[in-house]
């Protein structure tokens, strides 16, 4: 049996990444996020591992680049403001095909913005905010309880798919409270050996080089190929999503993360009122959860997609769901005062539930 | 017979991209020369920078990881943590370290990462065509100073070794050229000496090594090697600038 804590969401996360055997991080102070390099950086020391507080975001990408490149689970852990800073490393760490935990606590923007729950980082995640094209893998924990599963998850789908992984949640889910059980990690036995990662020659006839420059005929473009078959494979075998009550579901009821919490609570309220509403919760956001959308939407010809933000995740659903199907939209722009309750929610089902397609 | 003179072994068989009268290789060498003197070419790390000296895997027998421009000494930390018992050098050239790197080279000297930095000043930016670099001389004409670098408006030229040397995490700090035979010996001693720092633990190492670049600067190589003596040394003074423990 293992341990069933009350915990913070962030220490979670720690908790989670030293399971999975993380013992390097890097990571610069900014708020909503500062309980996690509190936490490692004391759990680091006891267990011999390596915690930095860098000079910068920028710096402390690049250490964490320089670990991995070595084969060792590593992390930096971040806020809004702070992970546009970290694009360039994360754009060559994709590059150079590096793993890698990226932790991004939202702050609400844009510019310095405030602290408050936010979900406007979708498109910079998911999108991916650097240069040259490239993918990494993004997950979206609506509990403390996930905060910690998907950390460990990021871990494993980021050295199976040699791409940085993004762990994408706000201060609702990082600060709050709520049981954890802290289940050991077994790491999966077929995760692949790092053998591109440099550890000195030692007696090795070829070079090991870890680098996103490539300038022979050919090369770069067949690099490209190579990057992007990886991130289709990721999207053939890694979409995870929530459902519930789809069965009969005249609406479903779309969002992730904090907002995916509140709206949870409104399509009870709903069910309870006699209403068919499902619900449908993105658990990675890259690769998107486009079959489960499809699927959803074969019968049930509408949806609402609630978020923390003026709609960016809502575009990705109008693509997955089925040509027929309607999505409507529900957001509210991150800041002081402005995190929808259930009620609010309620009233929206409400007002798209029955309404034709 | 014994062989007086041989290709280091951490170095490869291969001709360079470099220009006529460049001497990226010949700093490549030395450093080469301290790998084999040390007996560390299969323990050893390398961390190329952006500029000229990117192809660092191309001409050392080793592993290496690329950085983004400038993050060498951020790489390398990450590195060398990793890997405590490995060596772990950054070459980087002066655009990378003083001007977009200077932030990550300051913190990793001040937190005595024990790594060695070989930093080359050519007084310039080789890879994109000459354009000034903090260590460009006052009145020198780059593609970016053609009226030659002036002080009120662009500063001055940041004389990196002793910057790095007034830290206080910083073990080794000197500055060298190879202009000369006597300056490519001194040359030689001083980056064994930084690689001799990290093998012993004794702290964070930092050699700037005074470099042509005779393509950027309009000169033949000979008129470029003269330009070192006449023009850089006597703003970048050669010498020990910290030497600790």
């Amino acid at each position: 049996m293992s341990e069933r804590l009350l915990v913070a969401g962030n220490i979670a996360v720690a908790m989670g990444a030293l399971a999975a055997g993380c013992r390097y991080y890097f990571g610069y102070p900014i708020t909503p996020q500062s309980d996690i390099p509190a936490y490692m950086s004391g759990e680091l020391r006891k267990l011999g591992g390596t915690f930095i507080q860098a000079e910068s975001e920028i710096a402390s990408i690049n250490m964490l680049l320089g670990a991995s490149a070595c084969g060792f689970r590593a992390m930096t852990s971040s806020s809004s403001p702070g992970i546009s800073l970290k694009q360039e490393g994360i754009s060559y760490m994709a590059g150079s095909e590096l793993p890698g935990l990226i932790v991004n606590i939202c702050r609400s923007g844009p510019g310095l913005g405030g602290i408050d729950p936010s979900q406007a980082d979708y498109f910079q995640s998911v999108k991916t905010g650097g240069h040259g094209g490239y993918r990494t893998i993004v997950v979206a924990p609506a509990s403390v309880q996930e905060m910690y599963d998907l950390t460990i998850l990021a871990f494993d789908l980021s050295d199976r798919y040699r791409m940085p992984a993004v762990l994408l949640a706000d201060s609702l889910v990082g600060q709050m409270k709520e049981a954890l059980e802290c289940t050991p990690y077994v790491p999966p036995a077929d995760l692949p050996a790092k053998e591109w990662a440099v550890t000195g020659k030692r007696g090795r006839p070829d070079q090991r080089i870890v680098k996103s420059l490539y300038l022979g005929e050919g090369e770069l473009e067949a690099h490209n190929w190579k990057l992007w078959r990886r991130a289709e494979d990721l999207k053939a075998k890694e979409q995870r999503s929530e459902a519930r009550r789809l069965d009969d579901a005249e609406l479903v009821v779309t969002g992730f993360g904090s907002a995916a919490r509140i709206a949870r609570s409104a399509v009870e309220m709903a069910r309870a009122a006699g209403l068919k509403v499902g619900f449908l919760r993105p658990i990675t956001l890259f690769p998107f959860p486009e079959e489960a959308f499809a699927a959803a939407t074969a019968n049930c010809k509408k949806v609402l997609c609630v978020e923390l933000s003026t709609g960016q995740m809502v575009e990705d659903v109008r693509l997955s769901v089925a040509r027929d199907a309607d999505v409507a939209f529900y957001g509210r722009p991150p800041g002081t005062g402005s995190l929808p309750t259930p009620e609010e929610l309620f009233a929206q089902i409400q007002k798209h539930y029955g309404k034709g397609a | 017979m014994k062989p007086v003179f041989a290709r280091p072994v951490s170095l490869k068989d291969v001709a360079t991209h470099f220009c006529p009268g460049c001497q990226h290789g010949l700093i490549h060498r030395l450093a080469a020369d301290a790998m084999d003197h040390f007996g560390v070419q299969q323990q050893t790390i390398g961390v190329a920078s952006v500029g000229c000296s990117v192809f660092l895997y191309e001409y050392f027998d080793i592993d290496v990881v690329e950085a983004p421009h400038g993050r060498a000494p951020a790489v390398a930390t990450g590195v060398k943590r990793a890997r405590p018992d490995d060596v772990v050098f950054t070459y980087q050239g002066d655009g990378d370290l003083a001007a977009i790197g200077t932030s990550e080279i300051i913190h990793a000297a001040n937190r005595g990462e024990l790594f060695t930095v070989l930093f080359v000043n050519n007084t310039t930016y080789g890879m994109t065509g000459g354009q000034m670099a903090p260590t460009s001389l006052p009145g020198q004409r780059t593609l970016t100073s053609p009226e030659g670098r002036d002080v009120a408006m662009d500063g001055y030229p940041m004389r990196m070794a002793e910057v790095i040397a007034a830290l206080d995490g910083t073990a080794y700090s000197v500055r060298v050229a190879v202009n000369s035979p006597k300056n490519i010996l001194a040359a030689g001693k001083a980056i064994k000496k930084a690689f001799e720092y990290q093998i012993e633990k004794k702290g964070f190492a930092f050699v700037e090594v005074l470099a042509t670049c005779p393509t950027n600067w309009g000169m033949n190589p000979l008129a470029a090697n003269e330009r070192v003596a006449s023009e850089m040394i006597p703003y970048f003074k050669l010498g020990t600038f910290k030497e600790r423990g």
